[in-house]
């Protein structure tokens, strides 16, 4: 197994040197290669997310076919713009000369993908490092086995397969990979395999991009557009993947007298949108397996929260179903309230006055998403100053990640790093800092022997000074 | 095309400023030497200094446990026990940090302002601790540390509220109204590790960024520069926001320690030996890490038509090397790449240059330690490099001076070409045409720098296209360092992550996406029960074609 995937890497190595990934038309073929799959094989990639976690048709073509697609647009679009050299100024310390930052691609680099959105979280980083130029190996994860195997299967027809593979696995392939030398190792999942990821890179010095999840927080304020508001949050959280989604709300802050109200919104739109029996309903997703059906079970069935039930908690264990479940105060210190939930429960807590909110957020680990509901401007901003996360959307949920021109990814726990458009292209580019000087304007004052005299042009070179530039440029002091 | 396959895979061997040799320039951060190692580490003879005694006693001290401080007390800005006062230096940082006293724009410009006033009130000081720990030229320092610390502060000052401003970003129609801007927030609390090479320089200049950023900061100055560590440890706290800003002095042990608790950011200069440990440590927490490593820069020298050319060429050349802290440094020139037919020539300017830029001892820097010395001369030992000396090759274990020296045509596989040198011996390499070093550029781990000397355009970009390193600068070296609008770091076994300018601003901050919406227009087809119609209008919404999402609105078409 480990010979497999060095044998992989030093063929990608080999071609990268061949500077085959290089040219702008490999990038751009390769970009039109995966539009192409995107839209010739969307009946193919519903199935396989279907069969995976039982993705409505709607969300497999709203949250990851038409991203892939729209990502591959906006990138064909700007690659030309992206690539080229940028000038910044020189400032007159080095006069004459002219700077430029040139971008280069970094090599060989490792995407490492998740379950919840196979085909996205596969393809969007994919995109990314295409277009910066480099050489891929992308590794679905094994817990969509079907995705995973569509797309071994057609990236081959879609796109270059010499610079662009797919290795297929579990545990072991991926940590045969993690052996090897990378670029890059852009990895989507938990903290506590983004742990061990960083640690693999470590011995290489591989810089990564950790995109992991983290407990968000939506902060429901009473100045809101209530059915608006509970629409945005059930579509956040049972609308993206059941809760199995790293943005989608893990629980929600509210005051103690607007909660009623809010649990009132809320089941009426759950009703609405999946029915009196949502385990009857095709618009929601499965649970993925047994281990997180189980692992979900364990939270549900915790003492301290278990009699805090204010909606749902039906679940069918054969069919992997859980309904969207709502829980009202269940202690900070249960284990709902620790972990991402990553499930179909929604917890909310309550506070006296909604500004107490900012501390309970603060005194968790930074999440990937913020999310307020609320007219009140001056909160907005409050919220915007207090509170640190990898993104924040006001008003909504989850729809952040679909403006390219808005970095994605998390902070502190939730991850490091960040993509999407063209922070994408530049997650898997080398900013090359490039000086061209000119054989005039020969400073003497740089060079020993040193002197008082010299000691003084330099002095005024580096604060800024006009005349000790020109005495610089001409050669001062003379005849040393 | 660039990337070197035989590049080592166990990377974390044999370059940066670590090797595998017994001895290693750069910080040792978690020297794993023996004991009789760390205690031939003393300091030269020339040098009775106090402080330096400090750090001599320091150094054989037996191998610290939990409870005794490794920290000397009179030195350090923190009298606690190391362990237990490390976690409340932590703690009480983030404390500081939520409390939102470094997010003030008005504080990150005072302690701007401080350093500045820093750099100003205590240069003659700096001056002497620099010269007290590597024997540098007023000014030598006043070029490489103080002066362009004071120029790169400026900077910062000037565009601070440029780049702390949010940035708008363009919001897609179908979600109109809605604003997106990116805002830029502080870490937290970050931990900068200096190198003892430029130990102002190293150790300032981030923390310059990491101020200007918002964050709440620790300095791990190096041991092996004590006097300047020391001068740090007196003043940091007497310039800058003591509740914020904190220098940690010790060894090996306290920065593992250090790395035992949870940063934001950590900003690591030294070897890729240590920058292995470190990113491992930092993973436990998943801690970014920011390490700025060395390399074999090389110097590419075409040919030269003119005289003056040349001659500039090689005050360049040897400004780059012998002039900055004597080659003890990351972006120093490490060898020259030059064709068999010029490099006669060369080497006869570069001869004449070097000893008139070295005819007094004082306009060199100090090789660091005896550590270093003999690492050095170690190589001028080797016969087959001894047989390849041009020019100097004397050394003198009594004053730990190595001479200026020039080689010509080492063997390629000896500890000179195949370790970073991190000292005052210039080999030089020929090709047979010019072209033919990019080859041998790309076949060694990519470096920090590249330097090419030439007016040749197609080869500029050649350089350019067909190697791969952190910076490259043409017709001169070093100087793209005082550029504050060049990011700069490595790539690759070079380091990751860069600073200066607004990238040491980017590099401790958090760029938050925010996108705000508002109630006003609600489209039903975003919610489930989903339906064909449904998929319909969300299909014109990613193809942004919003007229026939409109006319499928007011239910003209589906």
């Amino acid at each position: 197994m480990e010979e497999s995937a060095a044998a992989v890497v030093q063929e990608l190595r080999a071609r990268f040197a061949a500077g085959r990934t290089r040219p702008a038309e490999w990038r751009a073929a390769q970009l039109r290669g995966l539009l192409r799959m995107a839209t010739e094989m969307e009946a193919e990639m519903c199935d396989a997310l279907h069969a995976d976690v039982g993705k409505p048709k709607t969300e497999a073509h709203v949250h990851e076919i038409s991203l892939v697609k729209s990502s591959c647009l906006f990138a064909l679009k700007n690659l030309k713009k992206w690539m080229k050299p940028k000038k910044v100024h020189a400032r007159l310390v080095t006069f004459p000369s002219t700077a430029r930052i040139a971008t280069e691609p970094l090599g060989v680099v490792l995407v490492i993908s998740a379950w919840n959105y196979p085909l996205l979280l596969s393809l969007d980083p994919v995109i990314g490092a295409i277009a910066a130029g480099n050489a891929v190996v992308l590794k679905p994860s094994e817990v969509a086995p079907a995705t995973s195997s569509l797309l071994a299967e057609l990236l081959p027809r879609y796109v270059d397969s010499t610079c662009i593979k797919v290795v297929e696995g579990a545990v072991p392939e991926t940590a045969a990979l993690l052996e090897q030398k990378w670029d890059k190792i852009f990895y989507t999942g938990n903290s506590k395999v983004g742990r061990i990821v960083m640690g693999a890179a470590a011995r290489h010095l591989t810089p990564v991009v950790l995109e992991l999840g983290g407990k968000c927080p939506v902060v429901v304020d009473s100045n809101v557009n209530l059915h608006v508001a509970a629409k945005r949050i059930v579509a956040g959280k049972w609308g993206c993947n059941n809760g199995q989604a790293c943005i989608a709300p893990d629980f929600i802050i509210t005051t103690q007298s607007f909660a009623p109200k809010l649990i009132e919104a809320l089941k009426k739109v759950l009703d609405k949108f999946y029915g009196k029996d949502p385990l009857l309903s095709a618009d929601l997703s499965l649970v993925v397996n047994t281990n997180h059906f189980n692992r979900l079970k364990v939270l549900m069935d915790d003492e301290m929260v278990s009699d805090k039930v204010v909606l749902g908690g039906q679940r069918d264990e054969k069919e992997l179903k859980i309904a969207p479940t709502i829980y009202l105060d269940v202690p900070l210190d249960s284990a709902i309230m620790k972990d991402e939930i990553f499930g179909p429960l929604l917890p909310i807590i309550t506070v006296d006055k909604i500004h107490e909110s900012f501390g309970l957020i603060n005194s968790m680990a930074k999440p990937l998403a913020a999310y307020l509901f609320t007219r009140d401007s001056k909160l907005q901003e409050q919220f915007e100053m207090n509170i640190s996360a990898g993104g924040m959307l006001l008003n909504d949920t989850g729809i952040h990640l679909t403006n390219p021109r808005l970095p994605f990814g998390g902070v502190g726990e939730s991850g490091t790093g960040s993509y999407h458009g063209k922070f994408s292209f530049d997650a898997f580019s080398h900013r090359k800092a490039v000086l061209h000087r000119g054989f005039w304007g020969e400073a003497k004052a740089r060079y020993p022997p040193y002197s008082p005299a010299k000691l003084k042009i330099l002095r005024g070179v580096l604060e800024g000074k006009l005349v000790a530039m020109i005495q610089a440029i001409l050669g001062f002091p003379r005849g040393k | 095309m660039n990337h070197p396959i035989y590049e080592p895979r166990a990377a974390f061997q044999p370059h940066g400023h670590g090797h595998t040799a017994p001895v290693r320039p750069s910080c040792p951060l978690f020297n794993t030497l023996p004991r009789a190692d760390h205690a031939a580490r003393s300091r030269s003879p020339r040098r009775g200094h106090q402080l330096s005694a400090c750090a001599h006693n320091r150094e054989q001290a037996p191998p610290p446990s939990p409870n005794s401080p490794s920290i000397h007390p009179s030195m350090g800005s923190m009298p606690e026990k190391p362990r237990h006062g490390l976690g409340s230096l932590v703690s009480g940082l983030q404390e500081v940090c939520e409390s939102g006293v470094t997010k003030d724009l008005a504080w990150r410009r005072s302690q701007l302002k401080g350093l500045l006033r820093l750099l100003t009130e205590k240069e003659e000081e700096m001056f002497d601790v620099l010269r007290d720990d590597l024997g540098k030229h007023r000014a030598e320092s006043y070029r490489d540390e103080i002066g362009a610390l004071v120029k790169s502060v400026n900077h910062t000052l000037r565009n601070l509220d440029r780049w702390a401003a949010p940035e708008k970003a363009q919001a897609p129609l179908v979600s109109f109204p809605a604003t997106a801007l990116v805002v830029p927030e502080p870490l937290g609390v970050v931990l900068v590790f200096s190198c003892w090479n430029l130990p102002l320089g190293l150790a300032l200049e981030p923390l310059s960024g990491a101020l200007a950023a918002g964050n709440a900061v620790v300095v791990k100055p190096s041991e092996l520069a004590p006097s300047t560590a020391a001068f740090l440890a007196t003043n940091i706290p007497k310039y800058l926001d003591p509740r914020a800003v904190k220098v940690v002095l010790g060894g090996p042990e306290v920065g593992e320690q250090l790395m035992e608790h949870r940063w934001d950011k950590v900003l690591f200069t030294g070897s890729a030996r240590i920058g292995c440990i470190i990113l491992a440590k930092a993973a436990k927490h998943l801690t970014p890490v920011a390490l700025e490593l060395g390399s074999k820069c090389p110097c590419i020298v075409d040919r030269l038509d003119s005289k003056r050319d040349t001659q500039i060429a090689v005050n360049r050349i040897a400004g780059g090397k012998w002039s900055l802290c004597a080659g003890q440094a990351c972006l120093a020139i490490d060898y020259v790449l030059v064709e068999e037919k010029f490099a006669p020539a060369l080497i006869e300017v570069l001869k004449s240059t070097v000893k008139r830029f070295t005819a007094t001892p004082e306009c060199m820097a100090r090789i660091l330690n005896e550590k270093h010395f003999k690492r050095l001369s170690s190589y001028l030992k080797d016969r087959k490099v001894a047989a390849s000396v041009v020019h100097g090759g004397s050394v003198n274990p009594k004053t730990l001076t190595i001479e200026p020296t020039i080689l010509l045509n080492p063997p390629l596989d000896s500890d000179v070409m195949t370790e970073e040198i991190f000292g005052p011996i210039l080999p030089i390499i020929t090709v047979k045409k010019i072209e033919d070093s990019m080859k041998f550029v790309r076949s060694k781990p990519k470096p920090l720098a590249i330097y090419a000397f030439t007016r040749n355009e197609k080869l500029k970009s050649r350089i350019i296209n067909e190697t791969s390193s952190g910076s490259v600068t043409f017709n001169d070296a070093v100087v793209q360092y005082v550029v504050e609008g060049l990011p700069f770091g490595g790539v690759g076994q070079s380091g990751s992550g860069q600073y200066h300018g607004k990238y040491s601003f980017e590099l401790f901050s958090n760029k938050k996406a925010v996108f705000k919406r508002s109630f006003l227009i609600e489209f039903m087809f975003r919610y489930p029960p989903w339906d064909n119609g449904k998929i319909g209008m969300l299909r014109h919404v990613f193809n942004t074609n919003y007229v026939l999402l409109l006319l499928g609105l007011i239910g003209l078409r589906r």
